[in-house]
């Protein structure tokens, strides 16, 4: 199962607007996946600076050990939503800050990092997940979302989509892979790490490499029908790009609205209903193994 | 709700699951021959069941397997199906304005299934009797494994058409990505027209010439065990 939403702006007067209406697709999605939910909004870009989404994964963890590690590389006061707080750390030491996060601070788990890209995901339903971290007040240019019913690894902040592997990359999937574990051996070679067992995440990280190998994001999800096998419908975000790829078979269900306004996504038509305009909307079923591309210009 | 010509339900007032159990009273016939659904929103399982020749017009989009296991009535969605669309029919008509997801008409035992857009993969999946008609195109695997009915694709069909087809009749007017296992072309007969002519005109699909489409079916070949391929199992 899983829900998988995605909403990618071309109005630019609808940004600030974004989580009042990604939150209700969200939420619409609850019976495809109760356990967990999560999304990554593109918002503003950070100007000379890397915006860091950090979750605490204690109460008890306070991020002044954050703010204290990064020292004057950080800018300003960090922005909290409920668990989740977004650093902006100067784009020099972004690289070094995030090394050391991930080795003195066990204590928080970086969900993403980059120019635009905040991720916020936690366990509970997504009317939980969505009204803790108060996601109808956030605004961008586009938004994925993801509701879970786990199958291939453990209910935990970590494994909830979705997943980051690269700067301003995300990744979520409704589905399962059967040759991860392959991938994953091959990717870790090359130097790939990994957070997770999650089947996901490989493809995330497949995806990163691939792009950055000097595939554009359409390259990157060519180059995965060759090499991913198993079940898929995959929504991808980057800075400025929203993508759309099913698998040959194409079991996952997929439905995609666009009006002069916006493209959207849902596993359902009910995550879409409730979209401005939604009556007179291009609605159709994304075709099996066919990559589609929508791009922000520079 | 009830008007003169029509019961009206709009489920954003009513919930789902009392519009179907209206559906399903004995006497929904007598209540009102016509229903009219308003603000769908993509609900699941939308008259599902339904045993009564009445007609139910529902405005806008639907999510799975609306009009399901259908008997008797006239189901027309004036928008897209979700997955499962008249699946399990027996009887009556459904009528697609829009698109159709996967497995429209899957398993039907007969009835009309009219999909006015195009259908996703696995249209028809193990027919058995139905009949479905599609303007546009179809998916991967249509009537794979139909048994019975006749499927009319006025546009292409995906790949794997009929693949390890029982019976079933099959014709397609554009072009075949591939065919499954077991399915082949065979000759349109003037029986084939016949029958082509008469389900395209209950469509009102008019200006659709029955000689332009090819006819395919079941080569038979994987009805039963042959003793060549023991060494494959």
């Amino acid at each position: 199962m899983c829900g998988i939403v995605g909403l990618f702006l071309k109005d630019r007067r609808l940004e600030p607007d974004l989580g009042r209406y990604l939150v209700p697709m969200l939420t619409s999605m609850a019976a495809r996946g109760p356990d967990s939910a999560g999304v990554a909004v593109y918002g503003p870009p950070a100007a000379a600076t890397v915006k860091i989404t950090l979750a605490r994964r204690t109460p008890e963890a306070t991020f002044d050990a954050v703010a204290a590690l990064a020292g004057e590389t950080a800018h300003g006061a960090p922005v909290v939503r409920g668990d989740h707080a977004v650093f902006a750390i100067d784009a020099a030491a972004a690289d070094e800050i995030l090394a050391r996060i991930r080795a003195e601070l066990p204590a928080f788990d970086v969900t993403a990092a980059g120019n635009r890209i905040e991720i916020y995901k936690d366990v509970g339903t997504p009317a939980e997940v969505a009204g803790k971290l108060d996601l109808v007040a956030v605004g961008g240019t586009h938004a994925i979302g993801h509701t879970r019913m786990a199958t291939e690894s453990a209910v935990t902040v970590n494994g909830a989509h979705p997943f980051s592997t690269g700067r301003d990359q995300c990744l979520v999937h409704n589905g399962s892979l059967s040759n991860h574990h392959s991938l994953r051996r091959r990717l870790a070679h090359d130097g790939v790490r990994f957070a997770t067992d999650n089947d996901s995440e490989v493809a995330a990280a497949y995806l990163s490499r691939q792009m950055a190998n000097g595939r554009d994001l359409r390259g990157a999800l060519e180059a995965a029908l060759a090499d991913l096998d198993g079940f898929y419908t995959f929504v991808v975000g980057t800075e400025r790009g929203f993508a759309v790829l099913r698998d040959p078979v194409a079991c996952k269900p997929a439905v995609m609205a666009e009006t002069d306004a916006y493209v959207a996504f849902g596993s359902e038509y009910r995550a879409l209903a409730a979209l401005p305009g939604i009556a007179a909307a291009r609605v159709w079923e994304p075709a099996p193994a066919t990559v589609y591309v929508w791009e922000h210009a520079a | 709700m009830r008007t003169a010509d029509a019961a009206i339900a709009d489920l954003e007032v009513m919930p789902l699951r009392e519009l179907n159990a209206a559906f399903h009273a004995p006497d929904v016939a007598a209540i009102a021959p016509v229903w009219r659904v308003k603000n769908p929103h993509g609900a699941h399982a939308l008259a599902c069941g339904v045993d009564a020749p009445i007609a139910i017009d529902i405005d806008g989009h639907v999510g799975y397997y609306c009009a399901g296991m259908n008997q008797q009535a006239t189901v027309h969605i004036h928008g897209n199906a979700g997955t499962g669309v008249a699946e399990n029919m027996a009887s009556g008509t459904v009528i697609v304005d829009g698109d159709a997801s996967q497995s429209a008409g899957a398993s039907g035992l007969g009835g009309l299934l009219h999909v006015r857009g195009s259908a996703a993969a696995r249209c028809g999946i193990s027919m058995k009797g139905i009949d479905v008609v599609v303007r546009g195109d179809v998916g991967h695997l249509a009537a794979f494994m139909g048994q019975a009915g006749t499927l009319i694709v006025c546009g292409d069909a995906g790949e794997g058409l009929g693949d390890s087809l029982y019976e079933a009749r099959l014709f397609v007017r554009g072009r075949v990505a591939s065919l499954g296992a077991d399915c082949i072309e065979k000759p349109l007969r003037e029986g084939d027209r016949a029958t082509l002519a008469a389900l395209l005109e209950r469509c009102g699909e008019h200006g659709v010439d029955p000689a332009d489409f090819r006819r395919y079916g079941s080569a038979r070949r994987l009805y039963h065990f042959h003793v060549d391929h023991a060494g494959a199992y």
